[in-house]
């Protein structure tokens, strides 16, 4: 396991994406395809069945080191994570005590996938005798491992390119092969890496192509008349892969045909051989619901039963903008405008109301576009989405070759001026700092005026602020609740968010969506913050349920 | 009858001796002060008169004033402060740093320990253990996630980094607080694999260092004009405040140049990714949690007073876990981060 766990560190131990890339490939140059399908299906996000509770864990490390629990605690507030903490704090183990280094593969298999099956007293006995068997190090990755947490800044980009070097295969080749499900055995890895690609499975979907934000005037895009404008849609980006099946994959790589029964009975209409871009949303009437709904939908655990009736309130809408496939041949390279004829011919033939075509939005000039974006809240989409029309479909967030490609122009982000009233540490890197913050805005609490926090944020300063922020923090805490800090309501930051909805979770009554800092209001006293009734204005803007019902 | 009130406690100036009318690092301006060290946290200008080593003494007339009012006094040498017979001991956390130990004419034996650590250090007087009745110790460190490698294992790798990064032709640029840690760092270095230059604030504490008797392996003041030399095969020593500057990225060669941090905080996988540096090398000037265990234990204190960093855990556990006389002494709030030297800025661009 120490080739993998050197891996880890040198993984962790730079930002360079060069580097990153240098140390997977000569990381699987020299592994055992056992150990690499692994450590192929780790970077893929893949968690090993058997993973074990962080009481558990916790309990079998306070043992051993022989650390009372509160001391236990204060330890893992410091350092930020519990599988660090365990580390750092179990006694050195001397490497002569383990007979060799056992393999990724052997660890795994031995030492985790049991855990899944196991008793209680036996997934102590396994636990126990990994602290005590595998390398210092070796430890920190195999809690890792344990607990979920396996993230080392590995994109699917960059495994994929690492891999693609390896299979003197291209880049591109790499990422289809790796999207979709992959089991980690050394066949697999095998497969992976196998010259020729014929053999794909026809589940898989392909790689997204992801837009980039348009942060200039869209004049600089040249001729409005080279470019393609859809509606940008606030739901589940997803591919409807259609072959000798019906399947739904999420940007994510998860499948989600069960979640949207009435998307897939729909889709198979389609002729087989044809691969949809699109996003998924839930509509009503003649708008799109706000992206809450469906999120409750995705995380239902049984599917729903198709809802067919012509009345019912909410369906599910298959909204597509590309075509990735057509007649089982891969048209990815051809361009946008082409594409989008096909599409519109296959959606044509077999749209139906759960699979619908995404207009594109009418305007001679780019002024009479910008028009259209204004209308953009209420129509319950997030702006305007720019492809030119020579631009093929490419794979992540890569501007096309030659081609000036995607954007996506959004409409500015809602936003309210909120007093900062808590700070949490963060984690990971930002864990011996306080990085999340809790804003409230002022509202009536029994007839009297209060501030009533309405979100966190914590993304949006760069370090320095973070830092001089922290610094203002400890030193203007009022009260210590556990880690969170309450300060002095003195300082002002205007949040900007995506969507606002009612919660009843909140104290402030309301949700908001994407929260971060914009900047600091250092104009703005305490009592110049936003209210809830501002908050409740735009609240009023985002929801066209209630706009379009009148309710 | 009520308990004799403490020989020290905090006024909010500063750590107060009433028998002794003086001061112990104070943060305002007093009458007398008494200083362990010359880190910026502990020595500040203001006050009337100080006392502290000849070492402490030159280092800060280098950094605040040269005509600061200090008496200086040898290490281990008696001295009288009103009621008070007060002496300094070597504390092993930097140059002239020492721990204060106070004997009333009648009552307990105190000894603050200023900053400090047990580890041998070149570049300065090592730390002598002192028995007393009340021990005021610092916890930076004060958890037990904190344990040093020792020195030596952490030396080689800091000289193997820097080998590898002259063979690939990328300057090496270490990162420490510019007093104490910059001038460890340096004394360790092997001049053979390169070059080797120092930011001008290391440099103005490596003059006094010198002064003093420490020796350093050959170097430069890392500037434009020694930059060609050091470009691509070299090494810099400079303070955490130069990292992403203009200054810095002059050393850079057309292969670039690797980072490292030089901090006991580098042990914790948090704090290295949140310097954005390559690297970071596990070196303090505090003593580690058995380093702190073990200094408490020898100083025959029955009454342990905790202060600067984990001071309620550290309070808590030698209650707890040792049944102690054991509390937290508060000083400033947020002042607890030393080490990195984040919050020294630097003197040149």
């Amino acid at each position: 396991m120490h080739r993998f766990t050197g891996l880890y560190l040198d993984l962790d131990g730079t930002s360079s994406t060069a580097a990153k890339t240098r140390a997977l490939v000569e990381y699987f140059r020299g592994a055992e395809p056992e150990d690499a399908a692994w450590a192929v299906a780790l970077f893929l996000g893949r968690r090993p069945k058997g993973t074990s509770s962080s009481r558990v864990v916790t309990a079998i490390a306070l043992e051993i080191s022989g650390i009372a629990p509160w001391l236990f605690d204060e330890c893992r507030a410091a350092v930020g994570e519990l599988a660090e903490t365990i580390a750092l704090l179990l006694p050195e183990s001397s490497p002569r005590e383990v007979a060799g280094d056992e393999s990724l593969a052997h660890v795994i298999e031995s030492r985790v996938l049991p855990l899944a099956s196991a008793d209680d007293q036996r997934r102590t006995a396994i636990i126990r005798s990994a602290f005590t068997e595998l390398g210092s190090v070796d430890r920190y990755v195999y809690l890792k491992l344990i607990r979920g947490g396996f993230r080392v800044g590995v994109q699917r980009r960059m495994l994929a390119r690492a891999l693609a070097t390896l299979a003197e295969v291209e880049p591109a080749v790499m990422e289809h092969r790796l999207a979709g499900t992959f089991t980690p055995t050394a066949e697999s890895y095998q497969r992976l890496l196998s010259a020729q690609s014929a053999a794909d499975d026809a589940a898989r979907p392909y790689p997204f192509f992801l837009a980039s934000q348009l942060d200039v005037e869209p004049d600089s895009l040249g001729d409005r008349n080279e470019w393609l404008a859809e509606w940008k849609w606030d739901g589940i980006r997803a591919q409807l892969v259609r072959r000798d099946r019906v399947l739904v994959w999420s940007r994510g790589d998860e499948l989600i045909t069960h979640q949207f029964p009435e998307i897939t009975s729909c889709a198979a209409a389609v002729a087989p051989g044809t691969v949809l871009d699109g996003e998924i949303l839930l509509w009503s009437d003649d708008a799109p619901l706000p992206f809450a709904a469906l999120q409750t939908r995705l995380n239902r655990k049984s599917p729903p039963t198709p809802q067919l009736g012509l009345f019912s309130a909410e369906a599910p809408v298959f909204m597509a903008f590309d075509l990735l496939e057509h007649e089982g041949k891969d048209v990815r390279e051809l361009p946008s405008a082409d594409r989008r004829a096909r599409l519109e011919s296959v959606v044509g033939r077999a749209g139906s109301e759960s699979l619908r075509l995404s207009p594109l939005v009418a305007g001679e000039t780019w002024t009479d576009l910008a028009a259209s974006r204004e209308q953009s809240r209420a129509r319950g989409v997030e702006g305007l989405m720019l492809k030119h029309v020579t631009s093929p479909y490419a794979a992540g967030r890569v501007k096309p070759e030659g081609s000036p490609g995607w954007w996506k122009w959004k409409v500015d982000p809602f936003t309210a001026d909120g007093v900062l009233v808590y700070a949490y540490p963060g984690t990971g890197k930002r864990a011996t700092l306080f990085t999340d913050y809790a804003f409230a805005v002022w509202g009536d609490r029994n007839g009297e005026r209060v501030l009533l926090p309405f979100t966190r944020a914590y993304s949006g300063l760069d370090q320095s602020e973070i830092e001089s922020l922290d610094a203002w923090i400890r030193r203007n805490t009022v009260r210590a609740m556990g880690p969170a800090r309450e300060v002095k309501p003195e300082r002002v930051f205007e949040i900007g968010f995506e969507g606002i909805a009612e919660s009843r979770r909140h104290k402030a009554g309301v949700a908001v969506r994407f929260p971060r800092i914009l900047r600091e209001r250092t104009d703005k006293a305490p009592k110049d913050a936003d209210s809830l009734e501002s908050l409740r204005a735009l609240l009023a803007l985002a929801n066209r349920t209630d706009a379009v019902t009148g309710d | 009858m009520g308990e004799a009130p403490d020989l020290l406690h905090n006024d909010g100036s500063g750590l107060r001796c009433d028998l002794g009318g003086f001061w112990i690092d104070p943060w305002g301006p007093v009458k007398r002060a008494v200083v362990t060290h010359a880190h910026a946290d502990h020595a500040r200008g203001g006050s009337e008169r100080y006392i502290t080593t000849a070492e402490t003494a030159a280092i800060m007339r280098a950094r605040i004033s040269a005509d600061l009012p200090i008496d200086t006094v040898a290490y281990g040498e008696p001295f009288r402060l009103g009621d008070v017979e007060v002496s300094l001991h070597p504390a092993g956390h930097v140059l002239g740093s020492a721990q204060v130990l106070l004997r009333p004419d009648s009552g307990p034996t105190w000894c603050v320990t200023g900053d400090y650590k047990i580890e041998p250090d070149a570049t300065c007087a090592a730390f002598e253990q002192q028995r007393c009745d009340v021990l005021v110790t610092e916890c930076t460190f004060g958890l037990p996630i904190f344990r040093w490698r020792p020195d030596e294992e952490v030396v080689r790798e800091i000289n193997a980094w820097r080998a590898e990064n002259a063979e690939s032709g990328r300057t090496s640029v270490l990162l420490g607080y510019a007093l104490g840690k910059a001038q460890r760092v340096l004394a360790s270095l092997d001049a053979s694999i390169g070059p080797i230059g120092v930011h001008g604030s290391v440099r103005t504490a490596c003059d006094v260092y010198e002064g003093h008797g420490v020796s350093f392996p050959e170097h430069v003041h890392a500037n434009a004009e020694s930059a060609p030399d050091l470009r691509g095969v070299g090494t810099i020593v400079a303070p955490p405040s130069a990292l992403g500057g203009p200054w810095l990225r002059r050393f850079a060669s057309s292969a670039g140049m690797r980072t490292a941090m030089v901090s006991g905080w580098m042990s914790l996988r948090g704090r290295r990714r949140w310097r954005g540096t390559d690297r970071g090398f596990v070196l303090s000037d505090h003593a580690d949690w058995g380093g702190l265990l073990e200094t408490i234990e020898r100083s025959g204190a029955t009454r342990v007073l905790a202060t600067h960093g984990y001071a309620s855990q550290l309070a808590r556990f030698l209650r707890e876990s040792r049944g102690m006389d054991a509390a937290v002494l508060p000083t400033r709030f947020g002042d607890a981060d030393d080490d990195d030297g984040e919050r020294v800025k630097a003197v040149d661009g």
